[in-house]
């Protein structure tokens, strides 16, 4: 098995001084999920407030101000009202499944984090099959969508849910293949490795006209596939209510929203790594200092959530059948022409390395 | 959107369509992006109760009905009942009296009180449209809130004041 654990390794060898070889190893794996659980459920919150704040002033407020400085406890404590609330369901919904559903979702977008690389060696998981691990997570998100309309006993529940399906199913196909478009580029499914490649000038350089192509899909299909605007008939407020979570009150609530911005935060994570160097700083300007990736890993992403943020409060609302059309007849071919020009570059070396 | 009518049966358009909405596309996002960047001089919130002591109501604001006084207290009240009359709800009373005038020695309709109940006003505006003589206007207040009911029930008129000299004619 070609698997490292880097940061995994770090905290087993400690835990060896103490416990057995087998328990620091258990030990181990579980303290590095307790720590990335509380750090992206505090990252989460704090999606939730830039979002607010992005979107107040897109629309000429201020955005919440309020509760601490810059309101920036506000999203806490909206958190502890939430966990403070009771927990409330339909009468007839299938209750096992629809207490299951929300940790379908937020289960399924917290592994997804688990294999990212924030800058040299701190990783949770560098699993040789990334991107395709990657891919493969993001999809059981959906299954937690359909089980919450589905088991909710509520027809805008359902009918959400239905739309949710419809949607990810179609948009995965886009994402698979501009990241597959990608892969083309770098020879190899592991993120780590992938970086390593971007230090000849990040992919978007190297690969020029076919990986802008494939960004510019990429960042659609990645917004349809967290079902944000302009992809969100999900939750059509004006037409079903909250969609498939109309259901749901205190923390379940609570943890598809948290799932929903850490699936941003994860979509424009990985269009990072693939497409922008991940870690690496522009120009190796700090490539003698690795802990700085962090920052440079963290600002990448966050650039591309503000502009995932920017559609959101530009375009309006699409239909379903203009969703479909817009996957089936125009991206699907479209990535499909790049993935083969993209092949014929790499096959002429047309790339730009530096 | 470029891709509402399904014009992928004209194969020549594909493209085309294309590119006409990724221009549409980017053309709303350069005017978000520039409302966004121009937030800090151009953001409508107002901030109450911190800027109270500053915040002025626009000019069509309605937050009472009130009667202007000039300097001599006089105001331009005849005492016609035309607002009491066009008020839906019954929200103002005129109590009036026929009383001699001194000027000229006649008797004469003059108001006594002109009541105005805010706590019944549904801020309609009929009675200020109905008034021949502009006697009542708004007021751009907005604190209205009061502890007691009764402090609802105003009397518009000063006490002493009196009608001002020509507006009958």
């Amino acid at each position: 098995m070609n698997i490292s654990l880097n940061i995994t390794k770090t905290i087993q060898e400690l835990l060896q001084g103490f416990m057995g070889e087998d328990s620091a190893y258990y030990g181990a794996m579980i303290t590095v999920a307790l720590i990335y659980l509380a750090i992206f459920a505090v990252a989460g919150l704090y999606l939730v407030l830039l979002e607010r704040k992005v979107a107040a002033w897109f629309q000429l407020r201020l955005g919440p101000n309020r509760v601490g400085f810059w309101g920036l406890f506000q999203t806490m404590a909206d958190a502890l009202k939430l966990v403070s609330k009771e927990l409330t369901g339909t009468v007839k919904a299938d209750k096992f499944l629809y207490n299951l559903a929300p940790y379908f979702v937020i289960v399924s977008s917290l592994m997804a984090l688990a294999v990212f690389p924030f800058t040299q060696g701190f990783q949770a998981f560098d699993i040789n099959i990334g991107i395709f691990f990657l891919i493969a997570i993001s999809s059981i998100g959906v299954i937690g969508i359909l089980l919450g309309g589905w088991s909710s006993n509520n027809k805008f529940a359902l009918i959400g849910a239905m739309r949710s399906g419809v949607q990810t199913i179609s948009y995965e196909l886009s994402v698979g293949l501009s990241l597959i478009t990608m892969v083309l580029l770098t020879g190899t499914l592991q993120l780590s490795e992938i970086i390593e490649v971007q230090k000849n000038g990040w992919l978007i350089v190297q690969g020029h006209i076919p990986a802008i192509i494939a960004f510019c899909i990429y960042m659609i299909a990645g917004t349809a596939e967290t079902n944000r605007a302009p992809f969100d008939m999900v939750e059509a407020e004006s037409e079903l209510g909250a969609g498939f979570h109309t259901e749901y009150s205190g923390m379940k609530f609570a943890y598809f929203f948290l799932a929903e911005f850490i699936n941003m935060f994860i979509i424009a994570a990985i269009g990072t790594t693939i497409f922008f160097g991940g870690w690496l700083s522009p120009f190796g300007v700090t490539e003698s200092l690795p802990w700085l990736g962090v920052f440079w890993f963290l600002a990448k992403t966050l650039i591309l959530v503000f502009l995932m943020m920017w559609f959101r409060w530009t375009f309006p609302r699409l239909r379903v059948d203009q969703l479909l059309t817009l996957e089936w007849k125009y991206l699907l071919p479209l990535n499909l022409l790049n993935i083969v020009l993209m092949a014929i570059m790499v096959w002429l070396g047309l790339t730009i390395q530096f | 959107m470029a891709w509402i009518n399904h014009s992928i049966l004209k194969p020549m358009s594909y493209f085309g369509n294309i590119f006409r909405g990724i221009k549409t596309l980017l053309t709303g996002m350069s005017v978000t992006g520039k409302v966004f960047l121009n937030n800090n001089k151009n953001s409508i919130t107002q901030q109450y109760p911190e800027n109270r002591d500053t915040l002025k109501m626009f000019n069509r604001f309605r937050g009472e009905v009130v009667m202007p006084h000039d300097e001599n207290n006089e105001h331009r009240c005849t005492g016609c009942q035309k607002c009491e009359l066009a008020c839906p709800n019954g929200t103002i009373e005129i109590i009036w009296d026929r009383k001699v005038d001194p000027e000229t020695g006649k008797k004469k309709k003059m108001i006594d009180k002109h009541i105005y109940h805010l706590g019944m006003c549904t801020m309609c505006g009929l009675c200020i449209e109905a008034c021949p003589t502009d006697a009542i206007v708004w007021a751009q207040n907005y604190e209205n809130s009061v502890y007691d009911r009764t402090k609802f029930t105003r009397i518009l008129n000063q006490p002493g004041s009196k009608l001002k000299a020509g507006v009958e004619d």
